[in-house]
């Protein structure tokens, strides 16, 4: 099993290169447009500032490359927005993501005052079956944290309750993402991992 | 929703992790990858690594020991002690985890969260905060982990929270240092006034010694989390048994 971790300056690599390796997979972590162009499946992790994110894949040369990509490809926390095709992040108007996914990330403002970012362990509702869903119990907790939360719409495969609907697991074709952290989400995180190394290219 | 999070903190001083009665005389309680282990299987829903000399004899961390840790675990952990910079900061995450803690040197220099928010995001960024009330008002005290070091650190305490939130701090963790070790309780009234100032998550710290100090900081205070390390560390508490516990009151936890 190998996976390209894209490895850009804006992610927890290392976090999410651990926890693959922990499954036996072989990872290859990588800002070589090229090699992502080849790769079996790729991860886009991501944490901190979407804008700085876009800023860093783009003077990279990675946009296209990401855009072209036909095989599993899964966005985990700030990787799953960037799927989408704008945030309300930033200043001003905001930044274009990627735009794999039709919608806009907007800012969290949860009902009943809760604290923002959403941190923590929230319970993972399934909205429809998928393959990287398999094993994973309905109802299971996943790690969240973040400030900012993806449109819910067709794409979203399983949901996260935080004062409104977060979107926590979203798919489009060959591309998944998870806005909670797969990679610190114990044994489910582990199963939705080991189930997209398991995905046939 | 989410759960509310059981924090073991690990205090570590030369690779062992400890804790002493009020931050005063150390009794090693045993090796922290070990620790860090047994706490993931215990089900704790995240671990805080404070290296407690970094900060007052200017040290930093050792970044190789963070990436021992992370390679073992699958939740969240927090690495604190010694970071005054965004680069040390970045490499911390970098090494595998998830979060950076700052205390002192976010007092002496407030534009570090601001500088850590702005390059790796707000929620990476914990500030830590030692407080303990002083003529009737609640103020912050730096350099904590040596006695002979510790100080007043001229803010009053619920002003810095908001500072910090404004700079960009993603969570704060409030450790009421009269209650550290002391296995009394919480400290209720300043958390709970804490949490009223606040809209980032808040940890709570300092003073748990029974099942009912989890309860009533949850319930009261309304923190994110409850974060403890001799009552863990000597097993006077187990994990299980506690969320099982707060479970049974209501509570939401991870099980």
């Amino acid at each position: 099993m190998e996976v390209a971790v894209i490895a850009y300056g804006a992610g927890n690599v290392a976090s999410v290169q651990f926890a693959l390796e922990r499954l036996g997979a072989t990872v290859r972590l990588t800002d070589d447009p090229a090699v992502i162009a080849e790769a079996e499946r790729v991860i886009l992790p991501g944490v901190g500032a979407a804008g700085y994110a876009m800023s860093r894949l783009t003077e990279l040369g990675l946009v296209e490359p990401i855009r072209a990509f036909s095989r599993p490809l899964l966005g985990v926390c700030l990787g799953q927005q960037l799927l989408f095709g704008r945030s309300e992040e930033g200043e001003g108007e905001g930044v274009d993501l990627l735009d794999l996914i039709p919608g806009t990330v907007t800012r969290l403002e949860p009902a009943g005052d809760l604290p923002v970012p959403h941190m923590g362990w929230s319970r993972l509702t399934r909205d429809r079956d998928d393959p990287l869903l398999e094993g994973v119990a309905d109802g299971a907790y996943a790690y969240f944290v973040h400030g900012f939360v993806c449109p819910d719409g067709p794409a979203t495969l399983a949901r996260a309750d935080y004062g409104g609907v977060v979107p926590a697991m979203v798919r489009s074709a060959n591309r998944w993402g998870c806005q909670f952290h797969p990679e610190r989400s114990a044994e489910a995180g582990a199963t939705i991992l080991k189930n997209f190394l398991g995905l046939s290219c | 929703m989410t759960a509310r999070r059981i924090i073991p903190c690990l205090d570590v001083k030369d690779g062992r992790v400890v804790k002493g009665v009020k931050f005063v005389g150390h009794t090693d309680m045993g090796d922290a990858a070990e620790l860090a282990a047994r706490y993931r299987d215990a089900g704790a829903d995240e671990l805080v690594f404070y290296d407690i000399t970094a900060s007052p004899e200017g040290r930093t961390l050792d970044y190789g020991w963070i990436k021992d840790i992370a390679r073992l675990l699958d939740i969240p952990f927090c690495v604190a002690g010694g970071i005054r910079s965004v680069d040390q900061a970045a490499r911390c995450l970098d090494h595998g985890a998830d979060k950076v803690s700052i205390n002192s040197p976010a007092l002496e220099r407030p534009e570090l969260i601001a500088d850590m928010a702005a390059r790796l995001g707000s929620q990476c960024v914990v500030v830590g905060v030692d407080s303990r009330l002083e003529d009737g008002e609640w103020v912050v005290h730096k350099y904590t982990g040596d006695p002979d070091a510790r100080r007043h650190a001229g803010k009053r305490t619920l002003d810095w929270l908001d500072e910090a939130q404004n700079l960009g701090a993603g969570e704060i963790v409030l450790n009421c240092i009269d209650q550290d070790g002391v296995r009394k309780g919480y400290d209720i009234a300043q958390l709970s006034a804490a949490r009223a100032r606040l809209t980032i998550p808040l940890i709570a710290s300092g003073g748990a010694g029974a099942p009912e100090h989890f309860r009533d900081v949850f319930e009261q205070a309304d923190v994110s989390g409850a974060l403890a390390a001799s009552v863990f560390h000597t097993g006077a508490i187990a994990i299980p048994d506690l969320k099982r516990y707060l479970a049974d009151q209501g509570l939401e936890m991870r099980i």
